[in-house]
């Protein structure tokens, strides 16, 4: 006797659990019953689960019967010839889905050979297992699950061709390769999905050696001969949108040029570039604060009584320009119309981004570095063949990684470089590393892939040989362009008067709570008051009534609005958050008196 | 000669070291080496104390902390028999220092009395602090929905070994529940639904409550495991009922633990519910394989055990015990204190360190201790 619950409710009861469960999806596999009703039968409790509920994640498998797979020759060449198609074999009962909990009850075999007749069900293919991203690694088979995952998600962050139609698109933050490359080590993938129409990185000679330490924790070095051959060059393209929005009172914004006399006017430097429209012209090269589109809005808050007066009647600048450290190349201008049929203005600003230290790298095993240093092509170590990498790799990253598969790339790259073919690294069914050895032998080189190589700088010959060979690398979108930043001085918070947060608005970095704390427990007491000093100011305070006096500059008199004048007024340096908080407090009616004493 | 030197140094160095020094002295030790020796240790003493405005809390936390950055996320999984399932690294930690009432893996130690601690014995005992429920005698519950009747399968084996009678099972089973009606057959026990509205449903919940049904041992103890300590054969038990367990005359109440602070200090005062925060903290320590000072653990420990009750380093534990109400209003719900402290009009007289960074005025501590003091001129 066994319970069974469909959709986790409770049915009733069956007398032989593994027969019903056989006759369900039987049912199933005729059509009968949805193919998308899943059945498990649990053994401890002696309970049988049925699903048809939306949200489950199923893969699907070839039914295998009395040790045979029911996909047959025949369907095969069906198949082949376009007579059927994947849903037929599904709906013959050929294939069908399971979900995690009826893949318990199936054993499923990984090849034809390995049938046996308990096997229930056959697997598609080995690399069915793999998602799309990570059947893009080659050898994956030969690295740990974390480092394939971890490799698989650089991969979507490589710069490449992401449309087509991108001269022709506005979209934000996209980077194109100028020159990309199919890999020299492709997986059976890289066909599948279309990927060698647009790829994503580029083939390098990649050497395995320590360099002055400047590619130690994940940093690499790159060739300056390499870089300025093109190697990693992308362009960068940033979008700016301004739209003429209508306001009440029959007002909207203007694009133009500027008037002189507008409330915010910048500098006539600043407004140089714009063309008699007021958009800049394609072209034109653009750097920080340079307007890109001159635009204007009505004044703020305007009431009756301020219409007819003069000096608040003044327009108000509100034009796009090139933010904080930006430049480039105004790529794209176009004139349309907004849903709302408001004046719309879209200009593109293209930079060119040619590698530079801080630039993030990456393989297709989850082996991303930081550009750690760029070396002249003559410094850098050469083989005796005359050849120097393009990147040097730091071996550091190999050993606690175990990522294998980096290596047979490697090797792999490096045999199909000099036979000047493709090699397949498909997980599970790759080229044989024996046979690239073999290969690579009969090239002239050493089966292992190491050469002797020479100080670029010496020229003398290194003690150890150097795994040398070509890999496919990726540029990542993040690029140091578009992170750096440094503050000294700079704005602040209207509000809390402490500085701005973020690199857009020119920021401080934030010493936190945790970082507060290292300089309390070193008694560090004078340097955390100074590192806090921020936003301190001099505030009056009563004795009298322990709240904000008035000082009158002007007037040079202080007095307390409560008390009058005839009371002690002290000055007292404190942080302006705190005085914005006792001012808040105030205003829920708490009363926060300040009771003043002599500090020393 | 020698104890003269010694009682001077009675006023300057602890009994602790003394009585070390002492024991340790080598036997021809002259008055003028032990004194060396006792200048030296006492230097060393004095050199070893805290200096004023030490931020001893702040650094425990730190200590900790960073210790605790280090430690792996993972609950280990013992398989096999010698050890059970306990939950260790950062949710322990996190659990023993928020205070939790109730503890996930609660678990004891228990020390038998001599005859009892031998191997042949213990296994035996051990049952008997086990928790039995029906479940555990039972080979089926079959559901009957014509009659409204479960019957219940007993495994006769089973519960011989647990010197029960399905008289008394029937017995303690009526008791326990009380809307049933039970009646005793050969093998079997058949428990009736009196009850006109009975459906499959409420058969159904009835019959999973009936699984559940408390027949012998002690409650709470879900597992038992009797493992060999130096010479002699303990019990770990999973689940904790301290009291209990201490009941029962064949158990060495001196050595016997649980891991639930609450219950220990129910059971045997806030004292032992000190010593076990701190050594169920080392526990999770050792086992993870860092090095904390124990006095960082013992300043915590005190902190949370000072006012004779169990505190928790939470909102409502030992924060809620700061004098400062800005301290407090810094720290989780700040509506709730500054309210309080409007309604009575509490004075925060910034002696501590988060109200004077608020304020931006020196924190009282380290270099800001020190401060000028000079005769104001009339």
């Amino acid at each position: 006797m066994a319970d069974v619950y469909l959709n986790n409710k409770f049915v009733g009861t069956v007398e032989n659990p593994q027969e019903f469960r056989q006759s369900l999806i039987e049912e199933r596999r005729k059509g009968a019953i949805d193919k998308n009703m899943n059945v498990y039968h649990n053994a401890d409790s002696n309970e049988v689960w049925i699903e048809n509920s939306k949200g489950r994640v199923r893969r699907p498998l070839i039914v295998v019967k009395y040790g045979q797979p029911l996909l047959t020759d025949k369907h095969i060449q069906q198949l082949q010839k376009n007579e059927i198609n994947w849903s037929d074999l599904v709906n013959q009962g050929v294939a069908e889905y399971l979900d995690a909990m009826e893949e318990e009850n199936a054993l499923v075999a990984f090849y034809e050979h390995e049938l046996t007749k308990d096997h229930t069900h056959l697997e598609v293919s080995p690399i069915a297992m793999l998602g799309l991203i990570s059947s893009l690694v080659p050898f994956s088979n030969h690295a740990p699950a974390a480092r394939i995952n971890a490799g698989s998600k650089t991969q979507k962050q490589a710069q490449g061709i992401y449309a087509a139609n991108y001269a022709v698109r506005m979209d934000m933050d996209v980077n194109i390769l100028h020159t990309p490359q199919k890999p020299i080590v492709n997986t059976i993938m890289h066909e599948l999905s279309d990927y060698n129409n647009h790829p994503a990185g580029q083939n390098v000679v990649v050497a395995i050696m320590s360099y002055k330490g400047y590619n130690m924790e994940d940093a690499i070095i790159i060739n300056k001969g390499s870089v300025d051959r093109g190697f990693a060059r992308s362009t960068y393209y940033r979008p700016s949108l301004a739209e003429e929005l209508r306001y009440a009172g029959g007002l909207t914004d203007e694009i133009s040029v500027p008037d002189k006399e507008i409330k915010g006017y910048r500098s006539e430097k600043d407004y140089r570039l714009l063309e008699a429209d007021g958009i800049i012209y394609p072209e034109a090269q653009i750097a920080e604060s340079d307007v890109i589109i001159g635009k204007t809005s009505p004044p703020r808050f305007l009431s009756g009584a301020d219409e007819y007066s003069l000096t608040s009647n003044v327009r108000r600048e509100s034009s796009l320009a090139a933010a904080h450290g930006e430049q480039g190349i105004i790529d794209f201008v176009t004139v349309t119309e907004s849903e709302e049929g408001n004046k719309l203005v879209q200009v593109r600003v293209r930079d060119q981004r040619i590698p530079e230290i801080g630039d993030k790298f990456t393989s297709r095993h989850g082996q991303k570095g930081v550009v750690g240093l760029i070396v002249s092509e003559s410094d850098m170590p050469f083989t005796s063949s005359g050849i120097v990498p393009d990147l040097i790799f730091s071996p550091h990253s190999l050993p606690t990684r175990m990522t294998i598969s980096h290596l047979l790339e490697l090797l792999a790259g490096k045999v199909g470089a000099l036979s000047g073919r493709y090699v397949d690294g498909t997980t599970f069914s790759s080229e044989p590393e024996e046979k690239l050895r073999q290969e690579l032998l009969s090239l002239g080189f050493r089966e292992n892939g190491v050469e002797t190589m020479y100080n670029g700088e010496t020229g003398e010959q290194m003690e150890a040989r150097i795994f040398i060979g070509d890999m496919y690398y990726m540029k990542l979108k993040h690029m140091v362009a578009n992170k750096i930043h440094s503050r000294a001085r700079g704005p602040i918070q209207l509000l809390t008067r402490q500085p701005t947060e973020g690199r857009a608005k020119e920021g401080g970095l934030r010493l936190g709570e945790m970082e507060k704390d290292t300089f309390v427990s070193h008694g560090a007491s004078m340097l955390l008051k100074e590192r806090f000093d921020s936003d301190k100011t001099l505030v009056p305070v009563c004795e009298n009534c322990g709240m904000f006096a008035i000082h009158n500059e002007y007037k040079k008199k202080s007095y307390c609005p409560m008390c009058g004048d005839n009371v002690e007024i002290s000055y007292v340096e404190i942080a302006y958050a705190f005085k914005l908080m006792l001012d808040e407090l105030k205003a829920l009616g708490i009363y926060p008196k300040l009771m003043l004493r002599t500090k020393y | 000669m020698t104890d003269e030197i010694f009682k001077e140094y009675e006023e300057k160095l602890p009994k602790l070291i003394i009585d070390e020094i002492k024991a340790n002295l080598p036997e021809k030790a002259d008055a003028a080496k032990v004194r060396k020796i006792l200048e030296a240790v006492h230097a060393e003493y004095e050199k070893s104390k805290l200096d004023a405005g030490e931020c001893v809390g702040l650094l425990s936390a730190q200590s900790i902390g960073e210790q605790g950055t280090q430690a792996t996320l993972d609950t280990f999984h013992f398989s096999g028999v010698s050890e059970m399932n306990v939950t260790m690294g950062l949710p322990r930690i996190i659990e023993i220092l928020d205070a939790r009432k109730t503890i996930s893996t609660p678990m004891m130690e228990i020390y038998l009395n001599a005859p009892y601690n031998q191997k042949e014995n213990v296994k035996k005992q051990a049952l008997l602090v086990k928790e039995i429920k029906l479940k555990d005698v039972a080979t089926e519950f079959l559901v009957n929905i014509a009659d409204m009747i479960i019957k219940v399968d007993i495994d006769e084996q089973k519960l011989k070994d647990l010197d029960l009678t399905l008289a008394n099972l029937s017995k303690t089973l009526s008791k326990a529940m009380k809307s049933l009606k039970i009646k005793q057959d050969t093998v079997s026990i058949i428990a009736k639904l009196e009850d006109k509205d009975a459906n499959l449903n409420s058969l159904y919940k009835l019959k999973e409550k009936l699984k559940e049904t408390h027949i012998s041992g002690i409650k709470g103890v879900t597992q038992v495991l009797p493992v060999k300590r130096g010479s002699e054969y303990i019990v770990l038990t999973a689940g904790s009922n301290l009291k209990a367990v201490l009941a029962l005359e064949w158990v060495d109440k001196e050595r016997t633990t649980s891991n639930d602070i609450y219950e220990i200090a129910a059971t045997l005062g806030i004292e032992a519910a000190r010593e076990t925060i701190i050594d169920e903290l080392l526990k999770v320590i050792k086992a993870q394989g860092l090095k904390i000072d124990i006095r960082h653990l013992m300043i915590i420990s005190d902190t949370m055990c000072v006012s004779g009750a169990i505190k928790g380093i939470t909102r409502y534990g030992v924060v809620n015990e700061k004098s400062s109400v800005l301290a407090r209003a810094s720290f989780e719900t700040p509506i709730k204190h500054i309210m309080r402290a409007s309604l009575v009009g509490e004075e925060d007289k910034l002696h501590s360190v988060i109200e004077n960074v608020m304020l931006n005025q020196v924190v009282p501590l380290g270099t800001g201790m020190p401060v000028l003091k000079a005769k104001k001129k009339e």
